[in-house]
């Protein structure tokens, strides 16, 4: 009898223990995702000096070039970031060679109001072109499942986080032996220097905020499959990328995939801990704290390399 | 003469609920809170330099406040006063941590607390209602007469902060608030004490505002945390007194109503894009009006020299 207990007892650690893996599991494919959709913000931030309030909308315009592409061409979302891409590349480029390389060098208070300024617009014009209803891309033939010994996890998010992660080292990889990754990483460590060098700096403020909104678009297409889709959303997904950028230390790839990844199993265990209506107070404190006592986040303060 | 001016604004506004009907009395209401928010966010933005985001988190305080304490049967005007005691002690705490941050830092911690307060009432049921809001006690009024007395309230809270905003400019402390503004590290070596400077500063920045938030909850009588937490609280302050002129008493109060009167021009004609044109506004004023309309060299328009 005492055995009968003592393996039941067992086979219920097991059991909790499989919860915990597959929580974790749940986080880390998350975070994958998470990572990317910090990865054009933090850059921005880190370059630019600049708090691009718009980087949600951006995310969110991603999702619906995700979301029209599955719907009228039945190009899958994972395939269809080109065209993200392609759109928030020239929406980006635009947006700072016009408006925001004007006021780059003003205080924190202008840049940021003239972001907020600018998301209102954008994020408006958005409810009035799509609505404001939620959408979602609902697979047809979706890959299925992989079951590995009870622990569960669909294979196009398995997908997705791969490809999260992938598009964040193909930044890391741009920045660290293309000639213009060389030239954003030259402006970042020093302006003037750059300039005394024949970079156009102007011309590297513009790239750089296109590569953000190129990640943000491509961070989006990726989340149509999870999320659903509305413009709404759009402060979520900007809350989620201070939070990674404070988490991960600010300015570095590798800082946002730590970031990315961290925030992403804290919500899945805090979820499961404080229930999933609490994640985001929690993670938003979290935020606070670090911002108190670690300002250089997770991995300290370094730039691009 | 600038004495006159002002007497003769305060008597137009005393007389204007017995000209105006009930449109333009919540107009004047409405004009009167923008007033006290752009004065208040001035204390800390306008003439310590920190981009404070954290206004629309002290009036969802100050409201919720209020209105939980006026559903536990505490009249009305003391209500109120808790609401702004409340942010004010909020503030305080708040600020001995975050304002020792700077810059882009100070900008996102400050912004993120509105979200932080709005998720804690949303899933404070029991106390808060959560998201289907909270009623408040109806005054057994008519509606003329609360209009009435609604705006002179109003008035009685922008008065209050006019002044003790006009009293802090003149006093030591709005002096080494601007000292803080231009070199906070200067500042510190001639012997102003920044931390304290600035968490008065922010206390200030928070205790009319809750005043407000919670006159705002007994005014609408119906709460939600989603209405008194908007982002927007804490945006359109900024934009009131980037357009009316920072650092000074008149500026934010001219900035409140010319920015009420664009707004209510933009709500009437643009109804489905009022927040587009909000922000193509708050673009164009950054771009051509940087320093407000306090600013402007009118006098070289009709060919006045300006002295």
């Amino acid at each position: 009898m005492l055995a009968a207990v003592l393996s039941r007892r067992r086979s219920l650690s097991e059991h909790i223990s499989m919860l915990y893996l597959q929580v974790l599991l749940n986080g880390l494919v998350l975070g994958g995702l998470y990572a990317c959709i910090a990865a054009g913000f933090s850059l921005v931030w880190g370059v630019l000096n600049v708090i691009n309030i718009l980087h949600g909308t951006f995310i969110v315009i991603g999702s619906y070039a995700a979301y029209f592409a599955y719907v009228y061409f039945d190009i899958h979302p994972l395939v269809s970031i080109p065209i993200a891409a392609v759109i928030l590349f020239f929406i980006g480029y635009a947006l700072q060679s016009g408006v925001i390389n004007k006021v780059v060098a003003a205080p924190v208070l202008t840049t940021l109001t003239l972001t907020f300024g600018l998301d209102l617009f954008l994020n408006n014009l958005l409810i009035v072109a799509f609505k404001a209803d939620y959408r979602k891309v609902t697979l047809e033939n979706p890959l299925g499942v992989l079951s590995l010994s009870g622990i569960t996890v669909p294979i196009d998010r398995l997908a997705a986080m791969a490809l999260a992660l992938l598009l964040t080292g193909l930044l890391f990889w741009v920045l660290d032996a293309s000639r213009v990754g060389r030239a954003i990483v030259a402006v970042r460590m020093d302006r003037e220097a750059a300039a005394l060098m024949g970079v156009k700096v102007k011309k590297i403020y513009a790239l750089t905020f296109a590569i953000g909104a190129v990640m943000a678009g491509a961070a989006g297409s990726l989340m149509s499959l999870i999320y659903p889709i509305s413009p709404l959303n759009s402060g979520i997904f900007l809350g989620k990328a201070f939070i990674i950028c404070v988490l991960g230390g600010l300015g570095s790839v590798p800082g946002v995939m730590v970031g990315g990844l961290a925030l992403g199993v804290v919500e899945s265990f805090g979820a499961l801990a404080f229930g999933p209506e609490h994640a985001v107070t929690l993670s938003f404190i979290i935020l606070i704290l670090f911002l108190l006592f670690r300002p250089t986040g997770i991995m300290g303060k370094r730039g691009f390399q | 003469m600038k004495r006159g001016f002002w007497i003769l604004a305060a008597i137009i506004v005393l007389l204007l609920p017995w000209v105006g009907n009930n449109y333009f009395i919540r107009l004047a209401t409405i004009m009167m809170l923008y007033c006290v928010l752009a004065l208040s966010w001035n204390f800390i933005g306008g003439l310590t330099g920190y981009p404070s985001f954290a206004t629309a988190a002290f009036f969802g305080l100050g409201a919720y406040a209020g209105a939980i304490s006026q559903g536990q049967g505490v009249p009305m005007y003391l209500a109120w006063v808790i609401g702004a005691a409340l942010a004010a002690i909020f503030a305080t705490g708040l600020g001995l941590a975050i304002l020792r941050l700077r810059g882009h830092y100070f900008a996102i911690a400050s912004l993120v607390v509105a979200d932080v307060l709005r998720e804690i009432v949303n899933s404070t049921t029991n106390l808060t209602g959560g998201g289907m809001g909270l009623n408040l006690p109806v005054l057994k009024l008519g509606v003329d007469a609360q209009a009435k007395l609604f705006y002179y309230c109003m008035f009685g809270i922008a008065l209050l902060t006019i002044f003790t905003a006009a009293y802090v400019m003149r006093r030591p402390l709005g002096f080494g608030l601007g000292c803080i503004k231009q070199n906070e590290d200067a500042a510190n070596i001639i012997g102003i004490n920044a931390t304290i400077f600035k968490t008065i500063a922010f206390s200030l920045s928070a205790v009319f505002v809750g005043g407000a938030g919670a006159f705002y909850a007994s005014w609408v009588n119906y709460i939600e945390p989603g209405d008194v937490f908007d982002i927007l609280f804490a945006i359109k302050p900024i934009v009131m007194v980037l357009l009316g002129g920072a650092g000074t008493v008149s500026g934010p109060i001219i900035g409140a109503i010319v920015f009420l009167i664009l707004e209510e021009l933009v709500w009437r004609n643009f109804l489905t894009f009022h927040a587009g044109v909000l922000g193509l506004i708050v673009v164009f004023l950054i771009f051509y009006l940087p320093d407000g309309i306090l600013d402007l060299n009118y006098r070289r328009w009709f060919g006045w020299r300006k002295n």
